[in-house]
């Protein structure tokens, strides 16, 4: 409909910058490797061949924070975890995502007490949530779909002011 | 109670003057909180109670005084016996004298109960706790520890709980 129809078969396609670099993030987001509790059982049947995230362009899980785009937390954080998280999430290179799985990660769940954060966003900051306890893997794709969705409305201008 | 276990009861009585129950089949020896290093060591050395299988605390604030029971649970392997030994200790700060010397075991053990009850064990070479952080406050299985229960957020009062949680915003 737009330039590519008028110019023809020239194997040339006009776009902007920001959609090509978003694009390409959404692509290639390489999770880490952050499983807490039951919901990584979840985690990893997503990862696996009968849902396969790699579709979605998680290829693999990284056991370092330095090669890794999205941090899944997946389960509950208590007290003596927050620090290492926030560790963690700072050795992440920019651009950094954060998805909280299921509802102990979301808002604490279940254990309302001393000991765990009532939700992963009083220590890094999130951006999508996902429900459930445990959520199906299919929630967890949704999940991911949705960041995506975020990643690509992504504005430069935004990026530059910090 | 077994016969033999019943022997060693007997034997601590007379030694000790301890005062011990029974409860379904199983001996529990009170013990006093000053007595309890030679009460092991006869134990360990003279009845062959060469395991420490279990060593606990219990929390039985207000019902009982005094508050807390300090247990060691031995086995013997070599004549298939249970028996526990129960050290009740008062007060807010509690001291039990360290088992570090007599089961190397007891270590570990006795730095969580420190964590967790807040009973001291004087002469422990290591009274770090092992669970919480170690810069908490209080310690969270007395019975009197507050649970630090959050308000859950619904809909009616979600934005009232929303402006004083603590968001970490980068």
């Amino acid at each position: 409909m737009g330039i590519e129809q008028k110019l023809g078969n020239m194997g040339v396609v006009t776009t902007t910058l920001e959609t090509v670099v978003n694009w390409s993030r959404t692509r290639a987001m390489w999770p880490m490797l952050f499983g807490l509790a039951c919901c990584a059982i979840e985690m990893m049947a997503a990862q696996a061949p009968n849902y396969d995230m790699s579709r979605f362009g998680m290829e693999l899980m990284r056991a370092s924070p330095r090669q890794s785009d999205l941090m899944i937390v997946a389960g509950r954080v208590s007290r003596k975890m927050g620090p290492v998280l926030r560790r963690l999430y700072d050795q992440m290179p920019e651009p950094k995502w954060v998805l909280a799985m299921g509802d102990c990660a979301s808002c604490g769940g279940v254990f309302n007490n001393y000991a765990i954060f009532q939700g992963v966003d009083e220590v890094v900051p999130v951006d999508v949530y996902v429900a459930g306890c445990p959520p199906r893997p299919e929630a967890l794709i949704h999940g991911v779909v949705t960041l995506y969705e975020k990643v690509q409305a992504m504005k430069f201008k935004d990026l530059a002011k910090g | 109670m077994d016969n033999k276990l019943e022997k060693i009861v007997q034997a601590l009585q007379e030694k000790f003057k301890t005062q011990a129950e029974e409860f379904r089949g199983e001996a529990h020896v009170f013990a006093g909180a000053g007595q309890v290093v030679d009460v092991l060591t006869f134990l360990r050395d003279q009845q062959g109670f060469e395991l420490l299988s279990a060593m606990t605390a219990v929390d039985y604030w207000p019902q009982v005084s005094p508050r807390f029971h300090v247990i060691y649970q031995l086995t013997s392997v070599a004549n298939n016996l249970s028996l526990m030994v129960r050290v009740p200790v008062n007060g807010d700060q509690p001291e039990v004298p360290t088992m570090t010397g007599v089961y190397a075991a007891a270590n570990w053990r006795e730095r969580e109960i420190w964590d967790m009850f807040g009973v001291r064990f004087t002469g422990h070479p290591d009274p770090r706790r092992i669970l919480m952080p170690p810069d908490w406050e209080g310690h969270p299985l007395r019975k009197d520890y507050p649970l630090g229960y959050e308000e859950p957020q619904f809909t009616f009062n979600y934005e009232e709980i929303d402006l004083r949680k603590p968001y970490s915003k980068e």
